[in-house]
């Protein structure tokens, strides 16, 4: 598919599935808009509860930087069909990788490197899976192999509550529910990896997403 | 001087004149078309009176009024637009009020994951419930949510099998749907109102005098509270409510609804002063329930949690109210 036809496919997803359900049906609160960045290469991480997480993190960025924002999701979930994988790329926009490594594989994150490269804006989950809704989960250590490439790319921690709420897993039609969005304060591999470490590095950005959370009043949900 | 001004002036007076004959006649009667042109005329004086008042005295900022009179400014300008354009549009966006608050409520109570359909069938109600109220079938519409969905709602949940947390999860959402669906419903049902019930106007200028009078409330005891507040009436509940306030609203509510009740409604000289009373009284009671529900739910008013979707329950709150009070005093008198 030509860039610019690939790049119309991502507009209508944004305009007719992301912006409806996003803002109309369930509804937007985001702190610290202004914290998220303007332009790639980037690197945002939200928590996962839902797969409405993709489309409210494609909700928070200008409509016309949407074809430069790729969401990195699981090959072999969302590759499993020809028609969901097809549909995944083209219009979602995702970047897949694999998540279990073979031992044959070149490096999974290959294609992150490229987009990045290109200036783009990715959009990781760090723990890897919805999990339990609105339970924060280990953090997997991909987005420090990035970081740690690409040492001035920020990295930008992202929490998300209410989207679980709205359509936990297993669950196939959203519930309407207020989503509440905090946006943390870019880090960078230089200043937050202590001289080049990866678990130092996750676990402040685990910490930090933490501390975004806990900031919030939630109601009990379980 | 003068005599020179008579000229243009006559003149432009003549061309406002044939601009309005010349518009298309509105949905809304003309009784409700003046109303409106005096809340424009009311914020255009407001806004200007505070322009004045903050170039004579620069260093107070006046922001908390002005940003009241914005919010004014824009609920003004959408309650024309929803009532202006057709009766079905006026309908889906009262609908559209009550989704979004009870989307807020739902969004401030604890759920059980366990209910995510059961919240599904609650919130089925709103178009079912709007398309009664619509259609005018006053039998199903007023039983709808108490008697059908008040049994519907337990039996989907206890079909599950989550019995922890039961009570309080099919309570919490009864209540919800009772307040922010039901109440708020029966503004929509005053436009399904047959005609002749209001000479004056039918159901629109009915919803108009409810809103109007509301909206016109909550400022008038806020300002009275302000000028002369000193006796605490709910301490506990809210403490910024006082009794000067509650009693010098209600009065500014009660004139008011006697001013209009002649030109938008069908009601006597007594029947509005109850009318204003109720309006009165209900709206402050609405008001401090909902205070009351979020000082239980921990949530404070102004919170950070109502930024940027500017919190509607706070906005809807006297409506909850006001809007079942009114309407079946009107509905017992006059239909």
């Amino acid at each position: 598919m030509p860039p610019f036809l690939r790049a119309l496919c991502r507009w209508a997803f944004l305009i007719l599935v992301a912006w409806p359900i996003c803002l109309v049906v369930l509804g937007m609160n985001v702190r610290h808009r202004n914290r998220l960045p303007r332009q790639g290469p980037a690197i945002v991480t939200p928590n996962h509860n839902s797969h409405l997480d993709t489309l409210a993190m494609l909700t928070l960025f200008p409509w016309r930087q949407i074809p430069k924002v790729r969401p990195v999701a699981a090959a072999d979930y969302f590759l499993k069909t020809g028609l969901l994988g097809w549909f995944s790329l083209n219009f979602v926009g995702i970047i897949p990788i694999a998540r279990k490594r073979g031992a044959d594989q070149a490096d999974p994150l290959a294609e992150c490197y490229a987009a990045l490269a290109r200036g783009e804006i990715l959009i990781i989950f760090p723990e890897g899976t919805r999990g339990e809704p609105e339970r924060m989960q280990e953090l997997k250590s991909g987005v420090a192999v990035l970081a740690s490439k690409f040492p001035l790319v920020p990295v930008v921690p992202i929490f998300m509550h209410g989207l679980g709420r709205a359509m936990p897993r297993g669950a196939f039609v959203p519930v309407p529910f207020f989503v509440d969005v905090y946006v943390g304060q870019a880090m960078q591999w230089g200043q937050d990896s202590a001289g080049g470490d990866k678990k130092t590095f996750m676990a402040s950005l685990a910490t930090n997403m933490r501390i975004l959370g806990e900031k919030h009043e939630r109601p009990e949900f379980d | 001087m003068a005599e020179a001004w008579a000229g243009p002036v006559e003149k432009g007076a003549n061309a406002i004149r044939q601009g309005i004959e010349a518009l298309p006649t509105p949905v809304f009667p003309q009784a409700v078309g003046y109303t409106f042109l005096g809340c424009y005329i009311l914020l255009a004086v407001v806004t200007l009176t505070i322009a004045l008042l903050r170039r004579r005295n620069p260093a107070r900022g006046f922001n908390e009024i002005r940003l009241r009179v914005r919010s004014f400014w824009f609920i003004v300008i959408l309650a024309t637009l929803a009532l202006g354009f057709a009766r079905w549009f006026s309908i889906v966006c009262i609908a559209f009020i009550s989704f979004v608050a009870f989307k807020e409520y739902l969004s401030l109570i604890p759920t059980r994951r366990a209910d995510h359909r059961v919240l599904f069938w609650a919130y089925m109600a709103i178009p079912v419930q709007y398309l009664l109220a619509g259609s005018g079938w006053y039998g199903l519409f007023i039983i709808f949510i108490p008697v059908f969905w008040f049994l519907a709602l337990p039996m989907r949940m206890v079909l599950i099998g989550e019995t922890r947390g039961f009570l309080r999860a099919v309570g919490l959402l009864q209540f919800g749907l009772m307040t922010c669906v039901f109440s708020l419903s029966h503004m929509a049902y005053l436009l399904a109102l047959p005609e002749a019930g209001n000479p004056q106007g039918g159901g629109v200028a009915l919803l108009f005098y409810l809103v109007f009078l509301t909206q016109f409330n909550d400022v008038a005891q806020y300002v009275a509270g302000k000028l002369i507040g000193r006796r605490k009436v709910t301490p506990s509940v809210h403490p910024g409510k006082t009794a000067e306030g509650l009693l010098g609203g209600v009065a500014v509510t009660v004139a008011l609804a006697l001013l209009l009740a002649p030109w938008l409604t069908p009601l006597s000289l007594y029947d509005a002063l109850g009318a204003g009373l109720l309006i009165g009284f209900g709206g402050f009671l609405g008001d401090i329930i909902i205070t009351a529900i979020k000082r239980d739910l921990g949530v404070s008013e102004g919170d950070s949690l109502t930024v940027g979707h500017g919190g509607i329950l706070g906005r809807v709150d006297s409506l909850t109210f006001t809007a079942p009070a009114f309407f079946h005093f009107v509905y017992f008198l006059h239909y």
